[in-house]
């Protein structure tokens, strides 16, 4: 899932400059499974932003309502009847969502209440981890299905580096080294031999490095020309 | 009596567990022992149901204060409901840091069913450390405008 976090209240107190009456949106999904931007979390940010704001002396008035999935149109359409009202919306969604709702609705002001982190795996509750960076080139299959572009912070591929000490990883000492666990895994699936076969520089033109990406699959498109 | 001798009366907002406070209350009423009536009781089935939301809904609305007031540590019902709780209401007490509220106007409370003098004292000292913060600047009233006979 996107793991995201909130950002501090009063960073989003001076977004929220000059607003007089604000939307807080959330979103159903990811952000809701990380406690980022469900509805509980929509209520304790627009409530400590009422009280706050409140307090301050220029109270802005925030309501409250949720998105099942910020990132697709057809979920935020309904937003639209009763935007005019509102001074800004803030988003609780990701990154996604934030742009998605800018591209719909663009006159009216977008605001991020959360930043985005990462794709990410939840190790335990209350606890989530990087997983992927969607580079574009999955190589699990020849590594025991442990990714060394997101969990090795030197992004290697052919084994770990000299900072790998008893399993840890030198940048962190909560971190694993995620080619000793590769290593492990190869041994236990028992393809270990695998492993000498020297991985050649990885292509990073299919990742971040090869600018904006997108995909376009015809085969689900939907023709706009009328034409079946 | 006078306005001189009427004393600021807060508004405070009691979760209490019903396998533990909700029955401490019981019993210190049942002992006839008294205990401030600025404390407004909700009954749950467990502190671990109390939420960050609800707890500053009733600050934001006006409460001078809130309690969450469950089993003694280890004693939970349901296991950790109150350990629970106490991770929430740690977390309530930064937010209203960065909100800018004091942070004494929420606290958790630990009593089992049988300590009804136990929850008068607790609940006690709560009004009293309220009482010294006077009023929730939320609350739109000042010490003089809002009085009561209790003491």
């Amino acid at each position: 899932m996107i793991v995201a976090e909130q950002k501090p209240l009063n960073e989003i107190k001076s977004m929220l400059k000059g607003c007089k009456k604000v939307l807080a949106v959330g979103c159903g999904t990811c952000v809701t499974v990380c406690f980022a931007g469900g509805k509980q979390e929509v209520g304790i940010l627009s409530a400590s932003l009422r009280m706050s704001t409140d307090l301050d002396g220029e109270a802005v008035n925030i309501d409250e309502t949720m998105v099942q999935r910020q990132c697709e149109k057809e979920y935020n359409a309904p937003l639209e009847a009763d935007l005019e009202q509102y001074d800004a919306i803030l988003s609780l969604g990701c990154g996604v969502g934030v742009q998605s709702l800018a591209q719909q609705f663009p006159g009216k002001r977008i605001l991020p209440a959360l930043n985005t982190k990462f794709m990410g795996y939840p190790a335990e509750h209350g606890v989530w981890e990087e997983r992927c960076q969607g580079c574009g080139n999955c190589v699990l299959h020849i590594t025991g299905g442990i990714c060394p572009v997101s969990r090795c912070p030197k992004s290697l591929f052919n084994g770990p580096c000299g900072g790998s000490q008893s399993g840890i990883c030198e940048v962190d000492e909560e971190t694993e080294c995620a080619w000793h666990r590769i290593c492990e895994n190869q041994l236990n699936l028992g393809l270990f031999d695998e492993m000498m076969e020297i991985q050649p520089a990885k292509d990073w033109s299919s990742a971040r490095d090869g600018g904006h990406r997108r995909i376009v699959r015809e085969d689900v498109r939907i023709p706009h020309d009328g034409k079946a | 009596m006078s306005a001189t001798e009427k004393t600021f009366a807060p508004q405070i907002v009691a979760f209490c567990c019903r396998h533990c406070a909700y029955s401490a209350a019981d019993l210190a009423g049942s002992a006839r022992m008294s205990y401030s009536p600025s404390i407004k009781i909700v009954e749950m089935p467990c502190t671990g149901r109390a939420n960050v939301v609800e707890i500053l809904h009733a600050l934001e609305k006006g409460a001078d204060g809130v309690a969450v007031a469950g089993c003694l540590p280890g004693t939970c019902h349901y296991i950790k409901g109150n350990t629970l709780a106490k991770h929430r209401i740690d977390h309530v007490t930064e937010l209203l840091k960065t909100i800018g509220l004091e942070q004494q106007r929420a606290r958790m409370i630990n009593v089992s069913a049988a300590m009804g003098a136990q929850f008068v004292a607790e609940f006690t000292n709560f009004v009293d450390t309220i009482k010294t913060l006077g009023p929730s600047p939320l609350s739109g009233e000042t010490s003089n405008t809002r009085v009561g006979s209790q003491s």
